[in-house]
């Protein structure tokens, strides 16, 4: 059973743009990506929208729907009333290039400052051996998608332009400290460099980055306030066969 | 019209930031050679993001009777003997060395209980072999490779000031023309997604990474990158094609709501105990075992069940057989009228593992299922069906080096080279030949690129024709909309060219292909060059034509039924075909398809076969000489 709904979606590019209202056919099961790749088919042949995996993969197609960061080939139309105006744009944090596609190259730009995985110079490829419970803490940061929705929703940097010189937002800080909790990182000073580097302390621990993520990671919980802790809780520190060998946690 | 176009000059373009390209680049950077890494998404994106179970390597951590010579014949066995020996024999031997160096390039595998890198059952595996992330290993992957270049950059930025000295990512765009100076490579021809400018890269060496051809097809699990587009680089290139006629259905995609139709449910489901049953509730893949799978495969429910717990004592599952049974069986099941409500089977884990087992060893299928179909895998079964999923044909290659037949200076090394898979793939065994031939295309190019003793030159010919093709769908004389054809042609393959062929339907799809390229000459895209997916879509229409016109052209070729082709009018599989693969090239207004011998096995890989399992594959008069 089909249903008529009204988008309203944002088109234009860096200079000037306006909305333009839409009435489309929506079917059963369908999400808003859907509706827009349908506009795309049928009204507006050069409506620009990123998207691959359709299946909250890759981290492609994150705008705003109705104001709030979502993912559009997650978001489901049976969460909205039959009727109801859908309001899509593009993310705010970020320079709009055209309609929904914005310039996220802030991203990669911080990516590259963050440095990468040191291992010990002596272990070969292969003779790796790290227990399941001490890589658990890093794989959930691992499960990111880079879909920069925290990023964006961000009080630091989303009214803030001048804010992005100094502050890698919460997507880095989960990488950093990813690697601060990898069992086999070198790197002594991370939490530190977070701290005194990407802005860390600008971080005033409102939630909204893991409100947004659509991958349920606990950016603040399991990142940023371990991160934040000056002093080494020992309640952190993970059970570890090569434990006094490569200790790397700063202060031990 | 005549728009701007930048140049840029690097010893090694790599067209693909997926697994493949991004091994690629290591290897050529490493190699101190300047590096082009150009992709049609952003960085990060690639289809091998989606990768699911994992990535085969034979490191034997679970069950040490693994190790490459059970991998090799695995994979010979899957490929039903079609495949280039020597590719599958490096992919076995390398994929464990590729694996761990992920490791020491920050990548985090689940943990066996000693603390070594857990692995999973697949099908058409005879060990646990595959090395896993829960159900994200692709993420793992494309993200470990991305934070490895990122390294190089950084790396490069210390010692010489500039992190893009060596490498340089240049993400959406997307490349149109090989460019040759004669029989050579000298660059490649391409426009930025963003503002639809034209950008000129001059390189002697060109690595096509470019990933499947799944976009060809209606219901497919790969995303709109998926359009075949290295494939149809090479063959314009005058490089070739092989075995194009076999195309891999996964056996699970999701059929409900018609919305997602086509998006992948994992192996890993029936790697870790999930079952198919029919709307009878019985476990139908028991009745599909063939008869060459006789002695690997469990019989009955008790045997089949057992094998979770003791592998050594026990036949596998039935439903862990080879992705063309599996799927052909589904297939059957639904055309006899006892499929699911929506047109599949239902595969249940629910009863299987307890709900937070299910969660935790298969989190994203948990959400899929939940956030898009409301459906709950740990309280209820899903609903499933045949899915385009992988190409098993692509860019005939050199197996050492990943040279591209007939081009000097052309590599192809991921899903767009054929030959390693022979007519199917075995679950991944993807992931590992990305790593295994990604690195070697690498290795290949930057060896091809120092042995020149002049770099070939970009013509002015060579980029005006370039700038036509670009300009073609903005002079055309329209009337024609590029999804219409797009959707015409999907049709057309899934039905014509699916899982089960014939030759009428062949035929008919021939003549079909034909017009639709005659009225995609028409093709008009609206509005301008900046982000516009019209325009691009335009461009795109052409490989995917070429692709399916090579796909169609080889099925009707080959008489017999094997691996990802089956023929309704030759259901058998029969050893004289064995002894051909198909080549597809263009001849400048069609594609041609052409029978090689295919390569018989060297006598000291032919003996880790027992003789009664190689009967079944190979003529009396193969045996007789006893390999190569
Ligand atoms: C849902 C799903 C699950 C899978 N699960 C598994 C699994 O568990 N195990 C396994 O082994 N395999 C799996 N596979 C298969 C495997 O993921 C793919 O075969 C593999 O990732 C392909 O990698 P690639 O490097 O060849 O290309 P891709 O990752 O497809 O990348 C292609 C790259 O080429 C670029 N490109 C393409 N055309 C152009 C152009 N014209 N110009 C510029 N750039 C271009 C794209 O932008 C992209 O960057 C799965 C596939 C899917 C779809
Ligand atoms: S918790 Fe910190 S990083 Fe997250 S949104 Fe709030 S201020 Fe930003
Ligand atoms: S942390 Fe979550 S919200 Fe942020 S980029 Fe990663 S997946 Fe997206
Ligand atoms: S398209 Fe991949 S996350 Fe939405």
């Amino acid at each position: 059973m089909s249903k008529k709904f009204n988008f309203r979606i944002w088109r234009g590019d860096s200079k000037s743009g306006d909305f333009k209202d839409v009435q489309v056919e929506v079917n059963e099961g369908e999400v808003v990506l859907d509706v827009i790749h349908r506009v795309q088919a049928t009204q507006m042949s050069d409506l620009a929208v990123r998207w691959n995996c359709k299946a909250g993969k890759c981290g492609s197609c994150s705008m705003e729907i109705n104001g709030k960061p979502r993912l559009a080939c997650m978001t489901r139309m049976n969460s909205f009333e039959e009727g109801e105006t859908v309001t899509v744009t593009p993310l705010r944090a970020f320079p709009v290039i055209r309609d929904l596609v914005t310039d996220v190259s802030y991203n990669y730009k911080k990516a590259m400052e963050v440095p990468a995985f040191e291992p010990p110079a002596d272990l070969q490829p292969g003779e790796y051996r790290m227990a399941q419970v001490d890589v658990e803490r890093s794989q959930e940061f691992r499960k990111c998608i880079e879909c920069f929705l925290c990023q964006n929703t961000c009080h630091v940097i989303r009214d803030h332009e001048e804010n992005k010189e100094s502050f890698s937002g919460p997507r880095f800080f989960i990488r950093m400290a990813e690697l601060d909790m990898h069992p086999l990182d070198t790197i002594k000073n991370r939490k530190q460099m977070a701290q005194e580097e990407h802005g860390l302390g600008m971080c005033n621990i409102t939630k909204c980055c893991t409100e947004v993520c659509p991958e349920h990671i606990k950016i603040t919980d399991n990142a940023i306030i371990p991160m934040k802790e000056r002093v080494v809780d020992v309640k952190y520190d993970p059970l570890r066969w090569l434990g006094s060998k490569i200790r790397k946690k700063e202060g031990i | 019209m005549s728009q701007a176009m930048e140049r840029y000059s690097y010893d090694v373009v790599v067209i693909g930031a997926g697994g493949a390209g991004l091994r690629a680049a290591v290897e050529a950077r490493q190699a101190g050679l300047s590096v082009a890494i150009i992709c049609k998404s952003l960085f990060g994106k690639a289809h091998t993001v989606m990768a699911e179970g994992g990535a085969a390597a034979a490191m034997g951590n679970v069950n040490d009777n693994d190790g490459w010579k059970v991998h090799f014949r695995d994979t010979m066995r899957g490929g039903k003997f079609l495949n280039n020996w020597r590719m599958a024999e490096l992919h076995a031997k390398e994929s464990p060395d590729r694996i761990w160096e992920l490791e020491s390039w920050g990548a985090l595998f689940d943990r066996t209980k000693e603390g070594k890198i857990s692995q999973r059952n697949f099908g058409g595996h005879e060990y646990p072999r595959l090395a896993h992330v829960g159900d994200r290993t692709g993420l793992e992957l494309i993200r470990t490779m991305q934070q490895r270049i990122v390294a190089l950059q950084q790396k490069d930025k210390k010692e010489f000031g500039d992190a893009e000295k060596f490498i340089k990512v240049f993400s959406e765009l997307t490349i149109t023309e090989i460019l040759k100076e004669g029989d050579r490579v000298s660059g490649a021809y391409g426009y930025w997604r963003e503002s639809g400018d034209e950008v000129l890269f001059e390189s002697s060496a060109v690595v096509l990474a470019t990933g499947g051809v799944g976009k060809s097809f209606k219901i497919t699990s790969n995303s709109w990158e998926g359009t075949g587009d290295g494939h149809a680089l090479a063959l314009k290139a005058g490089s070739a094609l092989v075995d194009m006629e076999f195309v891999q259905f996964h056996p699970t995609g999701m059929v409900w709501p018609p919305s997602v139709r086509g998006i992948l449910v994992t192996e890993s489901v029936r790697g870790d105990g999930g079952v198919l049953t029919n709307s009878e509730g019985r476990r139908f893949m028991f009745d599909y075992i063939p008869e060459v799978f006789k002695d690997k495969y469990a019989d009955n429910e008790a045997e089949a069940d057992r094998w979770y717990k003791d592998q050594n004592n026990n036949r596998r599952p039935p439903e862990l057989l080879p992705r063309d049974e599996v799927a052909r069986a589904i297939n059957s099941e639904v055309k006899a009228g006892r499929g699911s409500p929506h047109g599949g089977v239902f595969l249940d884990v629910s009863s299987r593992l307890p709900a937070e087992e299910i969660k935790r060893r298969l989190p994203s299928m948990w959400h899929q299922f939940k956030e898009l179909a409301d459906v709950d895998i740990t309280e209820e079964p899903m609903e499933v069906g045949p899915t385009c999923h992988y190409v098993m044909g692509g860019v005939k290659v050199d197996p050492d080096t990943a040279a591209a037949v007939g081009v000097e200076g052309l590599f192809a090394a991921g899903e767009v080279a054929g030959g390693m898979h022979g007519s199917n793939r075995l679950g991944g065994n993807s992931l590992s030949d990305l790593l295994v031939f990604g690195r070697r295309a690498g290795a290949g190019a930057a060896a091809y690129v120092k042995s020149l003793a002049q770099k070939p030159k970009v013509s002015d010919g060579e980029i005006s024709r370039a700038k036509n093709r670009l300009n073609a769908p903005f002079s055309g004389t329209g009337g024609e909309n590029p999804y219409t054809l797009h959707q015409e042609l999907q049709n057309l393959t899934q039905d014509l060219v699916g899982i089960i062929r014939t030759e009428s339907e062949l035929t008919d799809a021939i003549v079909k292909l034909d017009s639709i390229r005659d009225r995609s000459t028409r093709v008009r895209a609206d509005g301008g060059r900046a982000f516009n997916p019209g325009f691009h879509l335009a461009l795109d229409l052409e490989n995917m034509l070429l692709v399916s016109e090579s796909i169609a052209k080889s099925a009707l070729a080959r008489k017999e039924s094997r691996g990802g082709h089956t023929r309704d009018d030759y259901p058998k599989m029969d050893s004289e075909w064995r002894q051909y693969n198909h080549l597809s090239r263009w001849n400048g207004s069609k594609v041609e398809v052409a029978p090689e011998e295919a390569l018989m096995l060297p006598k000291e890989l032919l003996e880790l076969f027992e003789l009664d399992e190689l009967k079944k594959y190979f003529t009396q008069g193969e045996l007789a000489k006893g390999g190569m």
